[in-house]
């Protein structure tokens, strides 16, 4: 896929091209857990944002600081106390819920440090990691969960409709939900959970507090 | 006991000329304009002895201030005038570095209370006519940068592009951004703390013993009596110098190596290559900087405390701040450890700053920012690169 400006012929990640079309223009965005600084820099090109991010690996932190993102090496779990009340447009946690300690803390932190959050996770929902599971009887392992068990990072996996259940819990709204397949494909299915929950291999939820 | 071979220096006299009529440019700031102290006296008149490379663009938006650490000063990349070795900083400031002096205009002060040509205690003090020893007025940081505006003022600068510095210097980059936020465009404070702690302070307090304890130093008035506490700064100096390596770094460097010897001497002489090196810093030191400004300098340092001065909250230190930070720490840095500067950060995000944050994995400990750390270079490269950028700075060629 090409980016959208024409520019460089990078590949980006379809979650990161999705949130890019959820965000205004020069919009104030915190990206958590930016690893390589990939949709920070893609906002930059498309939207002109006022981008800063989060990264737990010193690596990837000193990496993104030495192409000119305003990057700092935290963790979702302990940092995004210290932030104030909406001091951003948008906090995005892209793919980088499930491997929280605590999803819902670090969703609620993020519904109050953006005036909307952005989350796209992978969804343990989909048929293929059902089928898998019902006929294998063990973790299953896909495309996008391509780790077994006892190595993956991600120790808070969920469905399309857990997180929907989450959402009503921290009492935040759901502005817009979109489901795709790896090939970043959206799934022309808008108004259905259920569906979205069977269809979709990943999430991206626009959300606002109340 | 052999002291270890000296190199020839330059004569104390030297130094004490640089002190007192510095080869660096200058500017005087003449009695009817004082500099106001933190501790309620006035410096009248001081002198301000500066460093500067590059060139200054056309609307004035290409400055960036280099600010010295304890022992440093104003010769960032330039021969030291004393000493004849290379600047301190030449790795990172210079054509095509980091800090580019052919897209910056680097100035870099020495701070007051040193001894390179700004007003300091080896300084003629004009009540008396001669040095001002320990009737210098006991200074702050805050002073320093007081002192530095007034230079900006002078030299015309509305606003800095960036102000740089490691260590004290660290501590001079926050405390302009605390009084003087809306004149810097960005910072960039490296391995220092927002304020001292108490393992900080107690070793400067061995240091000042060691000046103190040496019958030389004679009350803080060895010029005069044309002497030098040679020993007690030298001590000094080998005390702080441990503080600046790390316990690895000190190990791989020296091990329990013997000097210029197959075995131990049984005498109090420096066997060990680890107490000859020790001793040769302590020498050197010596030979370029004044024992007074010593005293002075760390009282400075023990006496910073950012939060103190804003309601004991840091973040209030920089509440409203449009300064864009780039915040670096080392790992192996015992002196400022990375907490402290993670404390710096958590205190910029309180008020929403923009603000980057790099920990630098390095063995070196604290002096780690004065070697030669490519990531040190690509961070302080991409991040005055990309600030230059959203600046719009207009450098010559672009």
């Amino acid at each position: 896929m090409l980016a959208p400006n024409g520019g460089t012929q990078r590949q980006h990640r379809a979650d990161h091209l999705l949130i890019a079309e959820m965000v205004e223009p020069g919009a104030r965005v915190l990206d958590v857990g930016c690893g390589d600084g990939a949709l920070l820099q893609l906002l930059a090109e498309t939207k002109a944002v006022d981008g800063r991010g989060i990264e737990i690996s010193r690596d990837r932190v000193n990496a993104c600081v030495a192409q000119g993102l305003s990057v700092i090496q935290g963790d979702a779990d302990r940092d995004l106390f210290d932030y104030p009340d909406g001091a951003f447009d948008y906090a995005v946690l892209s793919l980088t819920i499930q491997a929280t300690r605590q999803p819902k803390t670090v969703l609620e932190n993020l519904l109050r440090i953006g005036r909307r959050a952005i989350v796209s996770f992978p969804n343990f929902g989909h048929w293929e990691i059902r089928w898998q599971l019902l006929l294998g009887g063990r973790m299953p392992m896909t495309r996008n969960l391509p780790e077994p068990w006892y190595i993956s990072p991600d120790a808070h996996l969920c469905t399309i409709t857990d997180f929907v259940d989450l959402v009503k819990l921290v009492n935040a709204e759901v502005e817009e939900a979109v489901a795709f397949n790896s090939t970043g494909r959206r799934l022309p299915i808008k108004h259905s959970i259920r569906l979205q929950n069977l269809f979709g291999e990943k999430a991206v939820f626009l959300l606002r507090g109340r | 006991m052999t002291a270890p071979a000296r190199p020839t220096l330059a004569p104390v006299s030297t130094r004490v000329n640089e002190a007192q009529t510095p080869s660096s440019p200058h500017v005087t700031f003449a009695a009817d304009t004082p500099l106001k102290l933190d501790c309620g006296q006035v410096l009248a008149p001081f002198t301000v002895a500066y460093q500067t490379y590059g060139t200054l663009n056309a609307d004035k938006s290409n400055a960036i201030l280099v600010c010295h650490a304890l022992t440093g000063d104003q010769h960032v990349a330039n021969v030291h005038p004393v000493t004849g070795k290379p600047g301190w900083w030449e790795t990172m400031v210079g054509p095509g570095k980091p800090i580019d002096i052919d897209k910056y205009f680097v100035i870099c002060p020495n701070i007051i209370g040193g001894c390179m040509g700004s007003t300091g205690p080896a300084s003629v003090n004009p009540a008396t006519g001669k040095p001002y020893g320990l009737d210098f007025p006991v200074i702050t940081i805050g002073d320093m940068v007081a002192a530095q505006v007034r230079l900006i003022d002078h030299l015309g600068i509305d606003t800095l592009f960036s102000v740089v510095g490691g260590s004290m210097g660290g501590m001079q980059v926050l405390e302009w951004v605390a009084r003087q936020s809306q004149r810097v465009y960005s910072a960039v404070p490296i391995a220092t703390a927002a304020r001292h702690s108490a393992q900080n302070i107690a070793f400067h307090e061995v240091g000042r013993q060691a000046v103190m304890a040496d019958p030389d130093w004679c009350q803080g008035d060895y010029l005069n009596l044309d002497k030098v506490p040679r020993r007690g700064l030298s001590v000094a100096r080998m005390a702080a110098h441990i503080t600046y390596l790390s316990e690895d770094a000190l190990q791989d460097k020296f091990g329990r190596n013997l000097q210029d010897r197959d075995r131990r001497t049984f005498s109090f002489d420096a066997d060990f290559q680890v107490e000859s090196y020790l001793r040769y810093q302590g020498s050197t030191f010596v030979d370029r900087f004044d024992a007074n400004s010593y005293l002075y300098i760390t009282r400075a340092m023990d006496y910073f405390d950012l939060a103190a001065e804003h309601g004991d909250v840091l973040a209030n230190a920089f509440r409203g701040t449009k300064t864009r930070f780039c915040v670096v720490s080392f790992t192996s840095d015992w002196l400022y450890p990375t907490r402290e500067s993670k404390a710096i950060v958590r205190a910029l995000n309180a008020v929403a700053a923009n603000v980057s944050f790099v920990e630098i994995e390095s063995d070196k400990g604290h002096d780690a920012f004065l070697l030669n750390e490519p990531e040190l270079f690509a961070t302080v490269g991409g991040f005055l690169g990309a600030a230059a950028e959203r600046r719009g700075l207009k450098v010559r060629g672009s």
